[in-house]
């Protein structure tokens, strides 16, 4: 975070919080604005005058395709999620910010997510006046805010039959292929299985936006998951 | 219905059939026999070989010492990729896999033998029909398949492919590119556009002023608002659909004088691409596994063919139900077909069927579009669950992604099929 930058946005949100209509109350920028400081200002800034450090600036980065930013040079795998049609909205950053592994698996941020869903929805309140238009963020219903996938424990204790897995993993094998190569379609040899089953619930709730893996992690059960999870760990 | 050995030997019908051709116990190996080596017949001869644990020997039968894949072909005509990005030898298989390069041409389901244009004679346990298409001799009015070297179908790739090439690069300027597209249900149900797609790209370069003329017995076709986004966006004013309701349906050709006739009124082309509408693949017929359709109806669950419980049949020959016949589908159809075989012989488990296929069309350079859906086996039919399709206007970052995306779907498929 550069000096400065923070108190001047501040104070431009606060000109902003008085326009007629208020934006819908997400959460607490102020106590938003300090777990910023203190858990992503190492590497993000934010403001009118932020440039992009570690990490890209997070200066109005609601409606914003994922790794769109030109001047930042993003993973592959975000620019793959970009391409695809991953855009960040209250919902996407929401998921992102508990796990940004489950949402895009190579992602060179090195932050391993917050858990409270309280203390998200505060940051994503702070970041939210940096935004155009703070009051349309979430655009569309409350229940926007809901985290995705909500992985209970039950389902990331399910133990996967490596068998089954490679029965399944045949249907996988038509485009990933196994000595993991990733020209076009990204490599899954060799996931650890617990990042395997998060991207996998996630495309079948639809947060990762591709149609193809949405499809075919749409029919998968948890146990079919863990089965392939399982199989794909074991590959050499 | 899956038949596992020990409840094969239970049940009446089945022991009946154990009499006629015992599998005999002890026997060294159980014999599969593959006939046709395509993205069908090549991963289940893989599959087969590779998860029966040494106990099945599996052989498979391809004229061809290198394959051509149909898929991807269209690429080749835009002057996109290379001939020989295309071929795939056999020599990576796998070593659990005999191939034979010859043609069957003969089938004896009592006996449980394949018969060879070398004569040889090879016995089967279970029998694997994967042999793509054939064409009907009288679909166009005019056509034969002694005119396949004036107006070629390119709908098995290979030498044909080359020649049509060789007839688009040396087109006159402002000439004319004739396409007959096939009836349904024909083979890659877009791949008859995204060849009108790559045909103008290729023309565009060189000949822009070249026409092309779709002459369709369809009302609609595959990925349709996409493809005709396309061509007006990169190829306006060149190409010409001309559907049923405009005499796309009744055309006649004339090889002889490089014409074709719509609703009586003949006109002159330079290139005509006819392509016939389909049958399953010679050996299918020769078996007898196929119905008055010409295509060989199979049970959804396993891909085992309605008329012999020891013979399958995958791909482009059979009738499935809703999946489309394409390279990606038989893929698919052969791993569920080679893990019953499996149970069959030697006792492993059988899971539940799952399908699913995906369609990569090539609009221009860079601009790839995609359909595709999962299947499951209902008691009627293979049916489609759910299903995508690519948007119109999808930005060109979207585009891009999904070209480098069926770019990794061929390595994929083709590592998956031939080693």
């Amino acid at each position: 975070m550069g000096q400065g930058a923070l108190p001047l946005a501040l104070a431009l949100f606060v000109v902003m919080g008085a326009s007629p209509v208020a934006a819908e109350e997400i959460g607490d920028a102020a106590r938003g604005a300090k777990l910023f400081q203190r858990q992503c200002a190492a590497c993000h800034q934010v403001g009118p005058e932020a440039v992009n450090r570690v990490g890209p600036t997070l200066t109005g980065i609601f409606g914003r395709r994922a790794g769109a930013n030109k001047d930042f040079n993003y993973s592959k795998s975000m620019l793959r999620m970009g391409s695809d049609g991953l855009t960040w909205t209250l919902k996407s950053l929401d998921t992102y910010i508990e796990n940004p592994r489950s949402l895009v698996s190579g992602t060179r941020m090195s932050f391993r997510g917050m858990d409270d869903p309280v203390a998200r929805s505060d940051l994503l309140a702070f970041l939210r006046d940096y935004s155009d238009q703070p009051r349309d963020i979430p655009e569309a219903e409350p229940t926007a805010l809901k985290t995705l996938p909500d992985l209970a424990p039950e389902i990331l204790s399910i133990k996967g039959d490596p068998e089954y897995g490679e029965y399944l993993s045949s249907e996988c094998s038509t485009c990933h292929q196994r000595d993991g190569s990733d020209q076009g379609i990204p490599t899954i040899t060799n996931w650890p299985a617990e990042d395997f089953v998060a991207a996998m619930h996630a495309y079948k709730a639809k947060l990762r936006p591709h149609p193809v893996m949405q499809m075919m992690a749409g029919r998968l059960s948890n146990e079919e998951i863990a089965a392939l999870a399982a199989y794909f760990e074991s590959l050499d | 219905m899956i038949l596992k050995r020990r409840s094969f030997i239970g049940t009446g019908l089945a022991a009946a059939s154990l009499l006629a051709a015992p599998i005999v116990w002890g026997q060294a190996k159980l014999r599969v026999v593959v006939i046709g080596g395509g993205a069908g017949g090549a991963t289940a001869a893989r599959y087969l070989a590779k998860d029966g644990g040494g106990a099945l020997d599996v052989t498979l039968v391809e004229a061809n010492p290198i394959y051509t894949t149909c898929f991807f072909s269209n690429l080749y005509l835009g002057g996109l990729r290379d001939f020989e990005s295309l071929q795939h030898g056999y020599d990576k298989i796998g070593a659990g896999v005999t191939v034979i390069h010859d043609m069957a041409t003969g089938v004896d389901r009592a006996a449980r033998t394949v018969t060879l244009a070398g004569g040889q004679v090879l016995p089967y346990d279970r029998l694997v029909l994967s042999p793509g298409i054939d064409f009907k001799d009288d679909s166009v009015p005019g056509w034969s398949l002694d005119a396949v070297e004036v107006m070629p179908h390119a709908y098995k790739a290979g030498p044909q492919t080359q020649l049509l090439k060789a007839m688009v690069d040396s087109m006159p300027q402002g000439g004319t590119f004739a396409m007959v597209a096939p009836p349904n249900p024909y083979r890659c149900p877009p791949g008859p556009y995204e060849r009108v797609s790559m045909v103008a790209h290729a023309l565009k370069q060189t000949n822009p002023t070249a026409k092309i003329l779709v002459l369709d017995p369809k009302d609609k076709y595959s990925k349709q608002a996409l493809f005709e986004e396309g061509w007006a966006k990169y190829y306006n004013g060149m190409v010409t659909w001309v559907g049923p309701e405009f005499g796309g349906g009744e055309v006649e050709v004339r090889p002889d004088s490089m014409e074709v006739v719509i609703e009586g009124e003949a006109q002159k082309v330079d290139v005509c691409n006819v392509i016939p509408g389909q049958i399953a693949g010679r050996i299918a017929a020769i078996a007898g596994v196929t119905d008055d359709t010409g295509w060989a109806p199979v049970h959804p669950d396993s891909m085992k063919s309605k008329a012999d419980e020891n013979v399958y049949v995958l791909g482009d020959s059979s009738a499935q139900g809703d999946m489309p016949k394409s390279g990606f589908s038989a893929n698919s159809q052969a791993k569920v077909a080679a893990m019953t075989i499996r149970g069959e012989l030697t006792g492993s488990k059988v899971f539940p069927a799952k399908y699913s296929n995906t369609c990569w069309s090539l609009i221009a350079p860079e601009d790839g579009v995609k359909v595709g859906a999962s299947y499951e086996p209902t008691p009627e039919k293979i049916a489609s669950v759910e299903s995508f399709i690519s948007g119109t206007g999808e930005d060109a970052a979207l585009r891009k992604a999904t070209y480098e995306e069926s770019l990794g779907w061929y390595a994929g498929i083709t590592a998956d099929a031939f080693g």
